[in-house]
């Protein structure tokens, strides 16, 4: 099941550039929140900051406290450790390319030491079903490079990649973005479907899309977070008058 | 009036076009031509001294007709393992340590500079140094102190191609493997590697064609041997040795020994390269890249 994130006074910085700016909010368990914003507005750098993601860039720096359930990631584990628990999905569908598609779906236990053959074909299924590809690939599992799929499928893979690893949460930083609108709208399927079962933060572009699947919705400016509330509110009657000009694509 | 123009120019076009196309045929056709042409002379000149003889005896003396360098081959193939079990997993290493571990520190940067200096020491001054550091305290020539040789000049070619080849892998892959939770040694070795590892193959044969084929490095190492031996403490036969000792020599028997020697020479630099090529395409999968 998915649980809660609750973020206080969170900083972020790349050098000297500060991209994050005290941000506080709480991310509802098992539902989907999309984060919404111009490019450059440290969306993206607060998702990678919700798996320490964003410390794995040497000159990056992060101050504040995230608390996943009831772990502050930051205080008290590792950062491998948040990443098993907390999945991530990337803007340009990753799959490893020299792996089959089913060692791309098996990947993150077989290299976390999972050795059990048996209930590694379960889960490799599984995961691959949740990802809605499962039929589209069930014939080729060892056979095909995870590169030589489609790049909607691709992404649904990485998808199936992350959710193997039962995390509680999905990161995704615009999953549709690389994607034609067939393919986006798989997606957004899914992610309808998953939100049941994990907490899932979604970065998006796409105003139609965040207003599609998510029940909550913040907007970030300018490295600050302007507004967040549910989704409908900050799409029909936003509080801030920034908010109101970006969804109403005065600017951005 | 430009549409008047166009016939013209599309003509123009397309002649532009044939032109660069035959510009890069004819740089194909040179590049290709010394390789054919060096492998047709050797064909020529060293096939027809090639017998059974040639792969299973061992140097006849001077006057005496036949003889082989099948000692020579087995010399060459026992030099070429003691160097690849040197210059393939120190340079891989390094390789590793350049690209991932290292990246923009100052030891790396030493080391990068000091690989690329070793690349370009002349291969003589190589078998100079083995033979003061290894043949000298020994007091006798080896096999050893050959394979030694040729597997340091090997490091530099291993290192930077496997270097070059990891800084290829693109960056979304290293972050998938970290995003999983999986430790950065592992995701390293696992994953960025595994990636590469075409590329670092590839280098990995590059290192090993080329000292295949040195001479220098071995005079005042591995020396050379008419008789059979493949104990690694005794001086050992290599083809390129052998080809130069009947290449100088004033018999013409023996020069048409050392042409069907580098002729058996190149064929097995590619028959050993096409094998380990062949066994590492094996497991690719379908629409791998």
């Amino acid at each position: 099941m998915g649980v809660g994130i609750e973020v206080t006074n969170l900083n972020a910085w790349y050098g000297a550039n500060h991209t994050l700016q005290d941000i506080n909010l709480n991310i509802p368990a098992s539902h989907a929140t999309a984060l919404i914003g111009p490019s450059g507005c440290g969306k993206s750098t607060f998702v990678r900051c919700l798996n320490r993601m964003h410390e794995t860039n040497p000159i990056a720096r992060v101050t504040g406290s995230v608390r996943i359930g009831d772990l502050d990631i930051y205080a008290e584990a590792k950062p491998v450790e948040i990443r098993r628990r907390v999945g991530m999905v990337f803007q340009r569908p990753n799959p490893f390319p020299t792996m089959s598609i089913y060692d791309n779906v098996a990947a993150g236990l077989k290299l976390n030491g999972y050795k059990n053959r048996r209930s590694l074909d379960e889960i490799v299924e599984n995961s691959l079903r949740n990802s809605a590809l499962w039929d589209e690939v069930k014939d080729d599992l060892k056979k095909k490079s995870g590169a030589s799929l489609s790049g909607g499928q691709q992404q649904r893979l990485c998808i199936a990649r992350a959710l193997a690893v039962d995390p509680e949460v999905l990161l995704m930083d615009e999953p549709a973005s690389a994607l034609d609108p067939v393919s986006t709208s798989k997606i957004e399927d899914l992610i309808f479907q998953l939100k049941a079962q994990y907490t899932i933060v979604i970065v998006t572009h796409n105003m139609q899309q965040a207003a599609r699947v998510a029940e909550k919705t913040g907007f970030f400016l300018n490295g600050r977070m302007v507004e967040f509330d549910s989704t409908h509110k900050i799409f029909t009657n936003p509080s801030d008058k920034r908010t109101e000009d970006y969804i109403t694509g005065r600017f951005g | 009036m430009s549409t008047n123009n166009f016939p013209l120019r599309s003509r123009l076009r397309a002649l532009t076009d044939l032109a660069v196309t035959g510009l890069t045929i004819l740089a194909t056709v040179v590049v290709v031509t010394p390789l054919v042409a060096i492998f047709a002379y050797l064909v020529y000149k060293g096939a027809s001294s090639l017998n059974l003889a040639f792969f299973t005896q061992i140097p006849k003396p001077v006057g005496v007709a036949g003889g082989g360098m099948a000692n020579a081959i087995a010399g060459s193939a026992i030099l070429l393992a003691v160097a690849s079990a040197i210059g393939v997993p120190i340079g891989i290493g390094g390789g590793i340590f350049l690209a991932e571990f290292g990246r923009g520190t100052k030891l790396a940067n030493a080391v990068r500079f000091t690989a690329d200096v070793l690349n370009g020491v002349p291969s003589i001054v190589m078998g100079l140094a083995i033979y003061a550091l290894i043949v000298v305290p020994q007091k006798h020539f080896s096999a050893l102190s050959g394979g030694v040789a040729l597997g340091i000049m090997m490091i530099p070619t291993v290192c930077r191609t496997t270097e070059e080849m990891l800084l290829m892998v693109p960056h979304a892959v290293r972050e998938a493997a970290l995003g999983l939770g999986v430790p950065n040694w592992r995701s390293v070795l696992s994953i960025t590697v595994k990636t590469a590892s075409p590329g670092i193959i590839t280098g990995c044969m590059l290192a090993f064609a080329r000292v295949a084929g040195e001479t220098a490095p071995l005079l005042f190492t591995a020396l050379g041997n008419d008789f059979w031996s493949s104990s690694l403490n005794q001086p050992i036969a290599a083809l390129p040795l052998q080809i130069y000792v009947y290449a100088i020599s004033p018999y013409d028997d023996w020069h048409r020994l050392a042409w069907a020697g580098a002729l058996v020479l190149i064929v097995l630099i590619v028959l050993a390269v096409s094998l380990v090529r062949y066994v590492t395409s094996r497991g690719v999968l379908k629409g791998a890249s």
